[in-house]
């Protein structure tokens, strides 16, 4: 069995979710013995494949002359990308591009009329115009390899999918890493959403990362259920095993939020909570780390409720210092408004933290050791954090299963699941 | 015989380093000591040291005739001692020639006198002390921390045995009134008040290089001719700045320091001005008239009052919880403690929470360590929390002393009737300090 999948990313050069989702992905399912041709548009030449057969689509040639080209490049006009249409990406990520959207930097790397066209990769001003040119040289590519089926991640590569289903007629899954809904709030992006649909629309069947994002799909894109699939993701084991020896040098419990401070991951319900567990217990401090467009209001309300002793920032982490503040935790929270999956939980439970995770994301459908709450419901969420604090019973339970729990959420199954679904198709044809 | 009073600030605060969240609990290094050094040393090099130079050869020159007046606060005393000592033998010099006049403040150039007497007198007990120890004379007149001051304020400085204060003299106060007289305070009498005639004071200290001014360039001559055109009622020119006027804020290729230096023998020439130190000023002069000053004014920003150092959230809580530790800290006599809870207090770390876009503070700008106000109060409240943690742990055993002797403290308040009476006043100046009533 042989799958052409369109991706937009590949380690190392990931900027966090949508990479690793798809990476772990393909890793599992060669394990199951499907044979994988993976595209990004653009390779950077140190990626470690393993037996996947990585494609470079910016060293795909295209016929300009050729017939199925000309409709798009008539209607291809550039357009730039304002938005930050990036499927769950890590922080750091988020931080590069506002940067490049402030600094306007667009990456002219060569004419979208000319045969071979160097893509930018990541998440540029063009993304549009990016998107549309994969999907030309999705045709190629489809032409050039023989395979049985065709899987899409995420909206970006949605068209290049479409497009080598049109050419070969072979079947095609869309996998929903996330939906506009969840990265815009309701005030989407009109294009996005219309790539979306119309991916899920031509496709054959629609994966998607939870029950969740299911419903979205269904409910808010009027695709019929019967198409749609949930599975799960999976989470890496621990790249290495280093239990970093993390002295403690507070007295106080902590309890902490981690992730970007974007309307997204509902950090004011957050600090809502943690004042008022302080009305009751001085005995614990509380942390926001990481940075986002709403940090700074968050900052002024904290002032505002006079707990700043008590309520700390850190900014943005990166590598060691993330662990660190695992180890120091006594408590993570995850008040996401919406969450396609959430894979930081997860994370945080393999460090032995116990975790508070909001009802309103994908991870709460598989996970059991685990308090959860309504996002908007801040006497939950501080009754639980309360009850973690003091009820010594809680945690230990909550450490005890949940590490187990975590390690047996592997890709393997994930990967089992999507095996099924590609026979489901073999068999049929 | 009309006067100039020139007085010039001099403050630097010690800024704090980049202080981690993993830091608090176990760093107790908050201090940037490079920056600090580096500072100190470049406006020693640029602007004291030359701008010394040439106040002593004035004097030298023209005897008793020439007279200035500094304030330099307890902070920036200890970083010239730590850094650049040369200046400090400066000033020494200066300081013996008598023509100059040192103002005391409160040491760690705080807001205290907004939130805590016992605070601010011990401040500024402090201070005279510093004064007296490195230039060998007792202060005579008072300025507070940018030149803050309220009827309250005048009320604390007089029980302090001061009857001379420089404030600012801004319009919503003055109203039709010169700001070239002396004035008293109206709740008062005793406590005479300087006021700073901004406009000519900013003429030097702001607008001096600014080439697309009317008045640019500006010279002696010039100067003292607006001088010579003010009323004839005129008696004294309060010309107020800071000391980094010369040679930092003006470099010295703007002409800042042969303006300095030829400006007194114009004065002499061309007009009938002489130079005078605040507290000559104000045993010379007969007060104008009494003011009212209910709320706190200061010398920053267009609205001269304290919005630049507690006028958001930010700002109020953390003066809030900085002062919520005075008592705690009172009762340790851990020497490292008492110098950290000093140099916290310093105004600037509030200043640089300002979010007041447009304000007068760039002219302090320069040398904010923050790229914006809300890492200022990140990077404040993380240091707070660890000195907060220190404070309780010294003084563990103190407090179960004073349970102890809780009883006897409760009989002691009720004969001593001061305290309360210092309660009423808090509030108010609490308020004014930000609206925020909280505790």
């Amino acid at each position: 069995m042989k799958v052409l999948m369109f991706g937009w990313e590949f380690p190392p050069h990931i900027s966090g979710g949508l990479g690793t989702a798809s990476y772990g992905l393909t890793k599992a399912l060669l394990k199951c013995g499907v044979d994988l041709i993976f595209v990004v548009p653009k390779a950077y030449g140190d990626e470690k494949p393993g037996s996947i057969r990585l494609v470079n689509a910016s060293d795909v040639a295209i016929d300009i002359q050729d017939e199925v080209f000309r409709e798009y490049l008539d209607k291809m006009s550039y357009v730039e990308v304002d938005s930050q249409l990036v499927p769950y990406a890590t922080e750091e990520e988020y931080f590069k591009i506002v940067e490049k959207t402030q600094q306007g930097v667009t990456a002219e790397k060569g004419s979208i009329h000319s045969s071979k066209y160097e893509f930018a990769g990541g998440y540029g001003k063009n993304l549009l115009e990016e998107v549309k040119r994969y999907a030309m040289v999705a045709v190629s590519i489809a032409r050039e390899y023989d395979f049985d089926m065709i899987h899409s991640h995420d909206w970006l590569t949605y068209m290049a999918g479409k497009e080598a289903k049109r050419i070969t007629g072979k079947p095609l899954i869309v996998h929903m890493h996330a939906t506009e809904f969840d990265r815009s709030g309701e005030t989407v992006n009109q294009q996005v959403y219309d790539i979306e649909r119309a991916g899920m629309e031509a496709a054959d069947k629609v994966i998607a990362v939870s029950h969740m994002t299911r419903s979205v799909v269904i409910n808010r894109y009027g695709i019929h259920p019967d198409k749609v699939v949930t599975v799960h993701n999976g989470v890496e084991p621990p790249q290495t095993e280093n239990d970093l020896e993390i002295k403690r040098y507070l007295d106080e419990k902590i309890v902490t939020f981690l992730g970007r401070i974007t309307f997204q991951k509902g950090p004011e319900y957050f600090i809502e909570a943690a004042y008022k567990v302080l009305q009751r217990d001085d005995n614990v401090r509380f942390v926001m780390a990481g940075s986002g467009d709403m940090l700074n209001k968050m900052i002024r309300r904290v002032a505002k409720l006079g707990i700043s002793n008590k309520f700390h920032f850190t900014g943005f982490l990166k590598g060691d210092d993330v662990d660190k503040m695992f180890a120091m935790s006594d408590v993570y929270v995850m008040p996401s408004v919406s969450e396609p999956f959430g894979i930081s939980p997860l994370e945080a439970m393999r460090s032995n933290v116990p975790v508070i995770i909001s009802k309103q994301s994908g991870v709460a459908e598989v996970l059991k050791h685990a308090i959860k709450v309504d996002f908007w419901d801040i006497d939950a969420m501080a009754d639980a954090i309360y009850g973690l604090l003091h009820y010594n019973a809680l945690p230990e339970t909550f450490k005890k299963y949940g590490k187990e729990e975590v390690d047996n959420i592997k890709w393997d199954q994930a990967g089992e699941k999507v095996k099924e679904i590609y026979q489901e198709f073999l068999t049929q044809s | 015989m009309k006067s100039i009073c020139f007085y010039f600030q001099i403050h630097q605060p010690f800024r704090l380093r980049n202080y981690r969240f993993f830091d608090i609990g176990h760093k107790h290094d908050y201090f940037d000591e490079y920056a600090n050094r580096f500072i100190m040393q470049q406006l020693a090099e640029k602007s004291y040291l030359p701008a010394n130079e040439i106040l002593l050869g004035l004097i030298k020159k023209y005897g008793k005739k020439f007279r200035v007046s500094f304030s330099i606060s307890g902070i920036a005393l200890e970083q010239m001692e730590k850094f650049t000592p040369e200046v400090i033998d400066s000033f020494k010099k200066l300081a013996a020639t008598g023509n100059v006049e040192f103002l005391t403040e409160t040491y760690g150039h705080s807001l205290a006198s907004l939130k805590s007497k016992s605070e601010f007198f011990k401040q500024v007990k402090l201070h005279e002390a510093k004064i007296k120890l490195l230039f060998g004379v007792k202060p005579k007149a008072f300025r507070n921390t940018e030149l803050i001051y309220n009827d309250d304020i005048g009320n604390l400085i007089f029980e302090l045995g001061y009857n001379t204060v420089i404030t600012e003299g801004p319009k919503h106060i003055l109203g039709w009134k010169s700001p070239n007289l002396l004035y008293c305070s109206a709740t008062n009498p005793k406590v005479k008040l300087l006021m700073k005639n901004f406009q000519l004071s900013d003429d030097i200290a702001f607008r001096f290089s600014v080439r697309n001014w009317s008045e640019w360039p500006l010279t002696s001559e010039k100067f003292t001719g607006w001088l010579n055109a003010l009323g004839p009622k005129t008696e004294v020119v309060n010309l107020f700045m800071d000391y980094e006027t010369f040679g930092e804020n003006q470099k010295k290729d703007t002409g800042i320091f042969d303006f300095l230096k030829s400006f007194p023998q114009v004065v002499f020439d061309k007009s009938r001005f002489q130079f005078s130190t605040p507290s000559e000023v104000a045993a010379a002069l007969q007060p104008a008239s009494p003011l009212h000053i209910p709320y706190p004014i200061s010398w920053a920003d267009e609205e001269r009052d304290i919005t630049a150092w507690l006028g958001n959230e930010m700002q109020n809580e953390a003066f809030n919880k900085l002062y919520d530790l005075e008592e705690s800290v009172n009762s340790c006599d851990d020497q490292g403690i008492l110098d950290h809870w000093m140099k916290l207090q310093v105004s600037d770390h509030f200043y640089y929470m300002s979010t007041k876009w447009f304000s007068d503070g760039t002219v302090r700008r320069n040398f904010n360590p923050y790229n914006s106000p809300y890492d200022a109060f990140i990077n404040y409240m993380n240091v707070l929390a660890d000195f907060e943690i220190r404070v309780k742990k010294a003084c563990a055993g103190k407090v179960k002393e004073e349970v102890k002797k809780a009883p006897a403290r409760k009989r002691v308040s009720k004969k001593a009737d001061e305290k309360p009476v210092k309660a009423a006043k808090k509030p108010a100046a609490r308020k004014k300090a930000g609206g925020s009533a909280k505790k």
